[in-house]
């Protein structure tokens, strides 16, 4: 018994936490994955809008361009939006741009989409794309995959891919570089009734210390029409300039939050009523209401700081399963946001622990030491 | 001993004690004008019928519970128009308790059983020697690391003892201390209740429906319909 008495309080008062929470193994195990979970959730959702977006960012760099053009009122990540196909010939007349080629993007759902290019024209801005099976298109309805697509959906060159249309695939070539799926422009012009119809121009230019004065010169001369350098461009894409996104990443904290809430509070609830006896005994020898909820509340602590463990090793599992299932979704793992999920998870279980703590701290002595 | 009055006062005082419980619509009058005086250092052990108001009185002088009207001193403090954090200091400091059931918590172990009456009333772990001599007198010392599943009947009044003396109370109340006890470890318990009367004189209010265990006190008080009646 030895020791100074603050140093020997948080000792005997942590364990009898630990102790309280060991009674109940399965209790705790299930509470703390609960908790776990919803940080899970958070950090999941984190992690695959920064992962797409991320990669959104890097097969756009990929393109090789210098600058992008896009239709009027477009939005940062809507690519879908139609111009005439006429702009890529007025941006071609523009001093310093070596080269432009129009792009047509066409959504098929899943958060999947083709992207109608030309060939030579994207090849000549973009370096070329890198064959892993397979070739050129040959035909109209011929699709080139990248391998991300490929490995994700078990597909390979020469075979049929049915997108609502039925495609054959005429090779499987290196991710990184604008899409994950290419059709021939023209072909998915007409296929899809757009035609003379594009997204996105790409512009290349013959020195990027043109790229002020060619900007310049193009928003005077495509007034409304959105002109970004792709460096610009690439600095938009974030959770920030996705309203929708952010709007959706607080549901989901919400949510968590509840759900938080509302495990710990049945976890502490159930606790407080087995363990009615244990809290008159303490009452009788004189333990205040706030040392009662103390205990209670380091419970929660130590339970929410267990899950938020558990929840950030989780989130590795969601990344593997995210990387073998839905490859074109990739997810990072953004350790800035481990504190803010765990601080998170830690609030909800706090204010679920409130009412638990309250209904513990004045439950009345003489009616819990009767109780069995 | 914690808030000790001076010798010639009583320890406890009760006098026209009255407790009215409201249950359901029917209000129920457990203490009827209980008149009690407890000298310092004494063993009374308290025996009566059931309902004859013997646990309220334990429960209003334990602090648990305020008294309806009446006067209660114990040690000098006067219980009636106590705030409920009053009782709680109350509890913490002035009052220690045995009960029938032991109530140890059961996740800690024997040792820390009673370092947390220690912790609660803001005392340092360490005791004072004499109280290592009370330890060695219930026979504790090999018995403190293990938890109270692992500890006999017996074994587990003993802490509980320990744990109700571990801060100096003014008194000590015990209700029905050997009554989930069998012959042998009650003959102990009760031993080493009036051997602490005797040795420390410690103060002692014992409740009890047993005459043999009653003999052990200095003086036996009985209770009928709320009142002591003799």
């Amino acid at each position: 018994m030895a020791g100074t008495r603050g140093c020997y309080t948080k000792a005997l008062i942590h364990r009898l936490v630990l102790e309280n929470l060991k009674h109940r193994p399965v209790r705790t195990l299930l509470s703390a994955t609960a908790i776990g979970v919803q940080v899970t959730m958070i950090l999941t959702l984190v992690g695959v809008s920064q992962g797409v977006l991320g990669d959104i960012a890097a097969r756009s760099r990929g393109t090789g361009a210098d600058i992008l053009v896009r239709p009027p009122g477009s939005s940062v990540l809507a690519f879908s939006g139609d111009m005439p196909q006429g702009i890529v010939g007025l941006v071609r007349k523009e001093p310093h741009v070596v080269m432009a080629t129009g792009t047509k993007v066409q959504s098929i759902g899943n958060f999947d989409s083709i992207t109608g290019i030309n060939l030579e024209e994207f090849n000549a801005i973009s370096g070329g794309l890198r064959y892993l099976e397979g070739g050129p298109f040959q035909g109209p309805d011929d699709l080139l995959i990248d391998d991300v697509y490929a490995g994700a959906h078990q597909l390979h060159a020469g075979g049929k891919l049915d997108l609502g249309l039925t495609w054959r695939i005429a090779g499987v070539v290196e991710s990184g570089k604008l899409s994950h799926i290419f059709a021939r422009l023209d072909s998915l012009q007409d296929k899809y009734s757009a035609r003379d119809k594009v997204s996105v121009v790409y512009v290349k230019l013959d020195d990027p210390k043109n790229l002020a004065a060619v900007i310049d010169s193009l928003k005077v001369k495509l007034e409304d029409y959105k002109v970004f350098s792709v460096d610009e461009f690439i600095s938009l894409i974030s959770v920030d300039s996705i309203p929708i996104l952010k709007r959706f990443t607080n549901v989901v904290i919400g949510l968590a939050v509840i759900v938080g809430f509302l495990v710990v509070f049945l976890s502490m609830y159930t606790a407080v009523l087995e363990r009615t006896r244990e809290i008159g005994i303490l009452k009788a020898l004189g333990a205040s209401p706030g040392y009662i909820m103390a205990i209670l509340l380091r419970e929660t602590f130590v339970l929410a700081v267990a899950g938020a463990i558990a929840g950030v090793l989780m989130s590795f599992g969601t990344q593997w399963i995210m990387r073998v299932f839905v490859p074109t979704m990739p997810m990072l793992i953004v350790h800035a946001w481990w504190p803010w999920a765990a601080l998170i998870a830690l609030t909800g279980s706090l204010i679920g622990a409130i009412y638990p703590g309250l209904k513990a701290a004045r439950q009345d002595a003489i009616e819990a030491l009767v109780y069995d | 001993m914690t808030d000790e009055p001076p010798a010639d006062v009583p320890m406890i005082e009760i006098r026209n004690l009255h407790k009215t419980y409201r249950v359901g619509e029917i209000d129920v009058h457990a203490l009827r004008g209980a008149n009690l005086s407890v000298a310092r250092g004494e063993f009374l052990a308290v025996v009566g019928p059931s309902g004859s108001g013997k646990s309220t009185l334990f429960h209003i002088l334990g602090g648990l519970t305020p008294p309806t009207s009446g006067t209660v001193h114990i040690g000098g403090q006067d219980l009636l128009g106590m705030t409920d954090a009053q009782r709680t200091d109350l509890r913490k400091s002035t009052v220690g308790f045995v009960f029938q059931k032991y109530n140890l918590l059961p996740t800690l172990s024997a040792a820390d059983n009673i370092a947390i009456a220690r912790d609660i009333a803001k005392k340092p772990r360490e005791t004072d020697p004499a109280f290592d001599q009370i330890l060695e007198l219930l026979g504790l010392k090999g018995r403190l690391h293990h938890k109270p599943r692992a500890l006999s009947g017996g074994e587990q009044q003993r802490v509980a003892i320990a744990r109700a003396i571990v801060n100096h109370p003014a008194i000590l109340l015990a209700d029905e201390p050997t009554g989930n006890l069998d012959t042998e470890n009650s003959t102990a318990v009760l031993g080493l209740l009036r051997d602490l009367n005797t040795r420390l004189g410690q103060t002692i209010l014992m409740i009890t429906h047993n005459p043999e265990a009653a003999t052990y006190g200095n003086r036996i008080a009985k209770m009928r319909d709320g009142r002591v009646v003799e």
